[in-house]
């Protein structure tokens, strides 16, 4: 574990976290500009969609539907142990718990694109079709533990305008978008546009991961507002929906590597997607707990710890069963 | 040269407003808008609004009837919740009858 555990630490996109955080701590002027950021995440977001439709052009439709089933059952899951949790042993109100749920329900595709780099630099190759699953978790989540907040709070806004919001927002567009254009070109087409995108992709993540621990680095000081309550959940709730995704993964049929990443998604809190919903839907739940939860808790938390420990919750899963 | 008197509605908003705003704006007879990025720091803290994106700015030119009703509905609807600030200025505009 302990290995593992070095590897993750030394690797580049860690380690450009960590300056990131650094960069902040000693107070220095320097951040991506917000249209490089938007570029990066374009592109990650896009050669990620690409990749995988090409992966999925080849894949056996039989080898999908378990994963896939299983996905959606994290994703149907997963928001409401984070209401639970939050309302009834974190005493938040309705709003605030069913906004951090929401987060918590979804996936951040930047912990997923960790996840497989991660797992891939072990020698543990995931399935081409995981980008697939990633589209399948980010929306019910979100839906799910907005319907829960609106439902007892009341008010919010109609569901369509959130369901469009989510569904065209530039993560789907890129990724599911990707997804058909690289299973329309096939392995073909992927060759001509693949030094760009397989080329440039670990270097534009460090850069990405870099801003990322900047942002997370500024959302610091609010952790003394939030209180240990969500601290605590910001770190256990993933080790939980994180073994979950494992367990499932494995029974499932994917690979080691497979069901770390699946782990990694259910683990993962959103921050891109989820917080402009929760702020329109559920307009009385505080922004600083969610974000802060997310971006500065778990989000840090599951790139530096968590990944490393889903996948040896998934190598033993594995091997025992 | 001839000008028309007329207000000027100035609403400073978190961005993840700024769709339904403009959208309530023109239901109220705004016949357009000017938005522009903005960034600063109030009662509720520089961290409320803080989604990606930071604040709004939106200016409409309305009749004093119109902007009544803005200011009005404004405070119905976001004050509670959102980090909003709202304010109307007497302006003259050149061609202001195309907006009254």
């Amino acid at each position: 574990m302990t290995e593992v555990l070095r590897t993750n630490l030394l690797s580049p996109i860690v380690l450009a976290f960590a300056l990131g955080v650094l960069t902040r701590l000693v107070r220095s002027e320097f951040q991506l500009p917000k249209d490089v950021y938007s570029a990066l995440s374009i592109y990650l977001l896009f050669a990620l969609g690409l990749k995988g439709g090409v992966e999925l052009s080849h894949a056996s439709y039989a080898a999908i539907v378990g994963p896939a089933f299983v996905t959606v059952l994290l994703g149907c899951l997963t928001p409401v142990t984070s209401y639970l949790v939050l309302r009834h042993l974190g005493r938040f109100d309705d709003a605030d718990a069913a906004a951090i749920a929401a987060h918590y329900g979804s996936v951040s595709a930047v912990t997923f694109i960790a996840a497989q780099t991660f797992v891939t630099s072990m020698g543990a190759e995931p399935e081409g079709f995981m980008p697939t699953l990633l589209t399948l978790l980010e929306s019910p989540g979100i839906h799910i533990a907005l319907a829960i907040g609106v439902l007892k709070v009341g008010g919010g806004r109609p569901v369509r305008e959130t369901l469009h919001e989510i569904l065209t927002a530039r993560t789907m567009v890129l990724l599911v978008g990707g997804l058909v254009v690289g299973f329309l070109m096939g392995e073909k087409g992927w060759h001509a546009v693949s030094p760009f995108f397989d080329g440039g992709f670990k270097g534009a993540l460090t850069i990405f991961l870099l801003e990322m621990g900047i942002v997370a680095a500024d959302r610091l000081g609010d952790l003394r507002k939030v209180g240990l309550f969500l601290l605590g959940f910001g770190i256990g709730m993933p080790l939980v929906h994180g073994a979950l995704g494992a367990a499932f993964g494995i029974l499932s049929g994917l690979s080691v590597g497979g069901a770390t990443v699946l782990a990694a998604m259910a683990a993962s809190a959103s921050y891109i997607a989820a917080p402009p919903a929760a702020r329109m839907s559920l307009p009385t739940a505080n922004p600083t707990y969610y974000l802060t939860a997310s971006l500065a808790i778990t989000f840090p938390f599951n790139v530096v710890v968590g990944i490393p420990v889903y996948y040896q919750i998934a190598r033993a899963l594995h091997g025992g069963g | 040269m001839q000008t028309v008197s007329l207000k000027l509605v100035t609403v400073v908003a978190e961005a993840v407003l700024a769709e339904s705003l403009i959208d309530t704006l023109k239901r109220l007879g705004a016949s357009g808008y000017t938005l522009t990025e903005a960034r600063g720091e109030g009662s509720r803290g520089r961290r409320v609004g803080e989604l990606p994106g930071d604040n709004v700015r939106v200016e409409v030119l309305v009749s004093p009837t119109v902007a009544a009703q803005i200011l009005e509905r404004v405070n119905a609807t976001l004050f509670s919740n959102y980090a909003v600030v709202a304010w109307t200025s007497d302006v003259q505009v050149v061609r202001g009858e195309k907006y009254a």
